[in-house]
């Protein structure tokens, strides 16, 4: 069956291998482009988020490539994302696409419901349960790997010496793991491209700005829907922390994993969790991240998004108790990239500026 | 005794005359915000984050009415009502759950807030603690409590089985806190129209924000039938025909009303209320619109309001609309 997935972040070369590798035929999802905005503004509801008429656009066009069948993600609320799926499925047949939305509810909710549907990708694509659970695990490595490589990227960008060759490397690096089919493999992607990207030339006596980016889950995974706003840091020369990664569950080594609870962090500020989507965690990642010492944090989310209005609102509190800046971006279709640029310079200015002032002051006190 | 503060919007029309005479019983004394009006609007504009939708800027418009005026301010955490949807997870939009906070952080000088966490997921019973923690916090006993809670009940079922006659919660709110009262409804004996009008209470019967919708539907012999004036039970059945419930308490009666409201012969049209930025309604208003297309041949309307909606134009769609359902109808 020709099958296609929403496109997130570099995680496509993963999903894709998966399909391919268990009997389908994989429809990749091109990467969001002002094409698939103007398709998905066209046909989504007005007041959508920002996702939403991302995934409208792809899946127009992956149905124009072919696809019979759409898999993404469900959800037991409240965030709107998880009835994403349903108002897809109604707006496509409304057009006249001969397409099915599949949504995989949390296991947690639905774990019948679950099993039936891997069962049915299984069984269409004719691999057996055995294989299936293998191809599903190497494709759980190579997620990993390419969660490893761009977060070694995005520490190293602000040391390069020459810009833009990060972007280069990691793209190279991760080629090597589109190649990769097995775990041995992976890992020898993994090892040669952390090498590549480690064997650039850095100017080590920099010391960047560290910046923690949060919000809501799309528009933080997919650089496209951000205009690259990681990479623009980098090159600006600001080390950037982003509190999800797909991987993130598994991982222990991030920031957002090593202090345990974050609704705890965000109790004495917002009473209530979870409130849907990432609402809870980006105020407690704004403690967590004003706490590990860094310079601001970048707070990202869809207009209109619910969850992170609630954050939003609250945010203001912690940035003044914890002093820590921190920048809210609410991205929508007519957000540019220039504008974007102007505000995080700005806002890196400001955090260079409060560093001088903070050293300037220690320096003070010891003489 | 103290001065309780109860904001006009939100969930006030559902729940306000449980909670006046809850308070009242306990003998404190309830004080309303004034209706919205301008002046409330540019509060809440001005205290609110500027994202959030109108209806929470409305909120803290009246929130900023009662301060100074009370000595508590109460906006109770609305988390659920009861156990529904798919996974029986059920709640009210992600800002209700967060407003105490949002209302806390982002306003100065405001008195104490009680923020009781309502969640009756568990059962009904849970309102039992929801009462006593007030009683505790407000010093009174819990005997005195206990018979509050029970008097507050009946005059809150009072006013539901009212709505269900088919009276607007104007009326029905003043008959159900007038012991005595007999019911009369202000809505048109023999309507010219019967439209079915859903929305949230909140944009629908606040007739600042909605510009005077329902007046101007009175005024043209309009019968208004809202999902307020219908039983749980109705609704959910047909609730059950959607692929997936909605997530959010009030959109789920919004859509289920809507789908119920198809299947009746005598509605002349639908009539959705929307406030702009609403983040459920961007899904609630495709879906209603597609389904009212799908199940019926009912002309849909979709109003959406926001801080610069004016009368004329709300009248002059409104209006248009009705033509078009009286054409209809001859042509019919």
């Amino acid at each position: 069956m020709k099958v296609s997935f929403p496109h997130m972040g570099y995680s496509p070369i993963a999903f894709k291998w998966l399909l391919e590798n268990i009997g389908h035929e994989c429809i990749m999802p091109p990467e969001p482009s002002k094409k698939t905005l103007d398709l998905g503004v066209r046909y989504s509801p007005e007041f959508a988020c920002i996702p939403f008429k991302i995934l409208t656009g792809t899946y127009l066009e992956v149905v124009e490539a072919g696809a019979e069948l759409i898999l993404t993600s469900g959800g037991m609320g409240p965030c709107r994302a998880g009835y994403y799926w349903v108002m897809h499925q109604y707006l496509l047949e409304e057009l006249g696409k001969d397409v099915k939305v599949m949504a995989f509810e949390l296991p947690l909710c639905d774990l019948k419901d679950f099993w039936k549907k891997l069962r049915y990708l299984r069984k269409t694509g004719g691999v057996s349960a055995k294989e299936f659970v293998e191809k599903v695990k190497i494709t759980w490595e190579k997620i990993k790997a390419i969660d490893d490589l761009e977060i070694r990227s995005h520490e190293l960008r602000p040391l390069e010496t020459k810009r833009g060759e990060t972007t280069r490397k990691l793209d190279l690096a991760l080629d090597m793991v589109d190649q990769a089919n097995t775990s041995e493999q992976i890992e020898d992607a993994r090892q040669e491209g952390l090498k590549l990207l480690n064997a650039m030339t850095l100017d080590k006596s920099r010391n960047p700005l560290k910046v923690g980016i949060i919000g809501e889950i799309y528009v933080v995974l997919e650089p496209a829907a951000n205009h690259y706003l990681q990479i623009m840091l980098g090159e600006m020369g600001v080390q950037t922390d982003r509190s999800i990664y797909l991987s993130s569950y598994t991982r222990k080594n991030t920031i957002v994993n090593l202090e345990g609870d974050i609704f705890k962090m965000a109790q004495p500020y917002l009473n209530e969790a979870p409130i849907g989507g990432h609402g809870v965690n980006s105020i407690g990642e704004t403690v967590l991240y004003a706490k590990h010492g860094f310079d601001g944090v970048v707070q990202l989310a869809p207009f209109a998004c619910i969850p992170e209005i609630v954050a939003k609102s609250i945010i203001p509190s912690v940035s003044r108790d914890l002093d820590i800046p921190v920048l809210t971006m609410f991205i929508d279709e007519q957000t540019g990239k220039a504008g974007v640029q102007t505000r995080l310079e700005a806002f890196v200015d400001l955090m260079e500026y409060k560093r001088e002032k903070k050293f300037s002051k220690e320096e003070s006190l010891v003489i | 005794m103290a001065k309780i503060g109860i904001p006009r919007t939100l969930a006030y029309f559902s729940y306000y005359p449980f909670w006046e005479t809850f308070f009242s019983q306990l003998g404190h004394e309830v004080v309303v915000s004034s209706p919205t009006s301008k002046a409330i609007l540019d509060k809440g504009v001005k205290e609110a984050v500027n994202d959030a939708c109108i209806p929470i800027k409305i909120y803290h418009g009246h929130v900023a009415d009662l301060a100074g005026r009370v000595d508590f301010i109460f906006c109770p955490r609305m988390v659920s009502v009861r156990k529904y949807g798919d996974f029986g997870t059920e709640t009210f939009c992600p800002k209700f759950l967060g407003l105490p906070d949002m209302v806390r952080l982002s306003m100065s000088e405001l008195p104490p807030i009680i923020d009781v966490r309502v969640d009756l997921k568990q059962g009904r019973k849970a309102m039992d603690q929801v009462c006593q923690e007030i009683g505790r916090l407000l010093g009174n006993p819990e005997k005195e409590v206990e018979s509050a809670q029970k008097k507050a009940t009946a005059v809150q079922k009072k006013y539901d089985r009212l709505l269900q006659q088919e009276i607007l919660p104007d009326e029905a709110m003043t008959m159900a806190l007038t012991p005595g009262a007999t019911p009369q409804s202000s809505q048109p004996v023999q309507p010219d129209l019967k439209i079915a009008v859903l929305g949230y209470p909140y944009t629908i019967y606040d007739h600042y924000l909605n510009v005077g919708l329902l007046s101007i539907l009175r005024k043209e012999n309009v019968k208004v039938y809202t999902q307020d004036m219908l039983r749980n039970k109705t609704m959910n059945k047909y609730g059950q025909t959607l692929p997936k419930n909605m997530f959010w308490y009030y959109s789920n009666r919004a859509v289920n009303a809507t789908l119920y409201y198809l299947d009746r012969p005598d509605i002349d049209g639908i009539i959705h209320v929307t406030a702009f930025a609403c983040g459920p309604d961007s899904m609630v208003d495709r879906l209603m619109e597609i389904e009212t297309h799908r199940r019926s041949k009912l002309p849909f309307l979709s109003v959406a309001i926001d801080e610069h909606t004016a009368e004329t134009g709300v009248r002059t769609r409104v209006e248009a609309f009705l033509d078009m359902l009286r054409y209809r109808r001859e042509s019919l």
